[in-house]
């Protein structure tokens, strides 16, 4: 069965991009456009992975984050970060709230394909 | 518009390519010189490559010609990457050699062709994350480039955001780097343990050293065979009986040199051909 992602973001265009990605890698993705939907996608069905964006409306990446943790335990599923935020306390506050790994924007198919590389998801 | 690339100009990059840093460049890599060497023409005023060939012709003309080998070899490089040869080294070669050598000996590695420093640090952050076992053991890692440019750049240990995204886990960025303007700078922790030099492979490599492990990766696949083997016996020169040589993905010592053989059940890793890990030493004649 073909591995899942959730694609947490409130640009259509960045889901989009990184929706090719993963399915070009064998992916089957769902997408959120903020941080409550994703906690609803979740609690619907439990994807492998969550490429997390910080800053959205209505819930934003990192309460999604401490939510989600809280709600489903610390290490499933993977969560890695995908956001423009690329100062040491914003990574060091996702690594602690119990994200595997930080992709700082912009990005490409190889940083992506990497991470998920690295953190066990290909 | 430009003047295609004759053929006697075509010969002059072609050859101080090869003289200078052993690059076999065929007719079709035209576009390569095209676009390696667009900045040197603006910056030199020069119309085309013929123009720049005609300069390199003359007497005179060192600081652009170092300027255009530097150019045409430098390479991308990212930390860990192909993982697999870091992998061989933290869990084989590193413990064995710990266990190998006495206490008190250094254990000396060369990263050939280090480019910008991700392999040579990369190395630097397994020994950071092994200090435990390894004690107060001295460990060297030496890293060499034939571009002053690039031994500059790594002995700096800035990199891009790009840059420390590409086969660095994040874990490794916390620990090691420090974000300031213009990039991501590497601790001084791990520059210590790192030293660069401006070397050139085809040159004496003597005065480097003995190398217990030595990385030589993606560098072999720009010569031609006769060169390859006079690097890799050269290197061999440099390496104790257990030493070794971790090659490319689509690099091999086979039918070039049989200083070297591959170690069993490992890609890219290889050992000397006379070692004990493959086959008893020949030591007739010893009393």
């Amino acid at each position: 069965m073909a591995r899942t992602c959730l694609v947490v973001d409130d640009s259509r265009v960045v889901r989009k991009v990184a929706r090719r990605i993963l399915e070009t890698h064998g992916y089957a993705v769902v997408e959120a456009a903020d941080g409550q939907e994703a906690l609803n996608a979740c609690r619907a069905a439990m994807p492998d992975c969550v490429l997390l964006d910080w800053n959205m409306p209505v819930m934003d990446g990192i309460t999604f984050l401490r939510n989600l943790r809280q709600e489903f335990g610390p290490e499933n599923p993977c969560v890695v970060f995908c956001t423009t935020e690329n100062d040491m306390d914003h990574i060091e506050q996702a690594i602690t709230s119990g994200a595997q790994e930080y992709i700082m924007k912009p990005f490409d198919e190889e940083i992506l394909i990497g991470k998920l590389a690295q953190v066990g998801l290909l | 518009m430009t003047a295609p690339l004759s053929n006697a100009a075509f010969d002059v990059f072609a050859n101080l390519l090869k003289t200078r840093s052993g690059l076999v460049i065929g007719q079709d890599k035209v576009y390569l010189l095209e676009t390696r060497l667009a900045s040197i023409l603006k910056r030199e005023g020069l119309a085309d490559l013929n123009a720049l060939a005609d300069k390199l012709r003359h007497l005179g003309a060192e600081a652009i010609a170092r300027d255009v080998v530097e150019a045409m070899t430098t390479n991308e490089s990212f930390f860990f990457r192909d993982d697999k040869p870091f992998q061989h080294f933290k869990t084989q070669a590193l413990p064995r050699l710990l266990a190998a050598r006495a206490p008190g000996v250094p254990i000396r590695i060369w990263s050939a062709a280090s480019s910008s420093g991700q392999e040579a640090y990369s190395l630097a952050m397994i020994l950071a994350e092994a200090r435990t076992v390894i004690g107060d053991r001295k460990i060297e890692i030496i890293g060499t480039d034939l571009a002053r440019e690039q031994v500059a750049r790594a002995r700096t240990g800035v990199y891009s955001q790009f840059e420390v995204q590409r086969g660095l886990p994040v874990q490794f960025l916390m620990r090691y780097f420090k974000k300031e303007e213009g990039g991501w700078r590497i601790s001084d922790q791990l520059r210590a343990m790192v030293q660069f030099r401006e070397w050139n492979l085809l040159g004496d490599l003597r005065p480097l050293g003995k190398f217990d492990i030595v990385f030589c990766r993606n560098v072999l696949i720009y010569f031609d065979q006769p060169t390859k083997a006079k690097v890799l016996e050269a290197t061999a020169a440099l390496m104790p009986e257990d030493g070794l040589l971790y090659l490319g993905g689509a690099e091999t010592v086979l039918g070039i040199t049989a200083k070297f053989a591959p170690l069993a059940g490992e890609r890219g890793v290889y050992g000397l051909a006379t070692s004990a890990a493959h086959g008893p030493r020949v030591t007739a004649g010893v009393a």
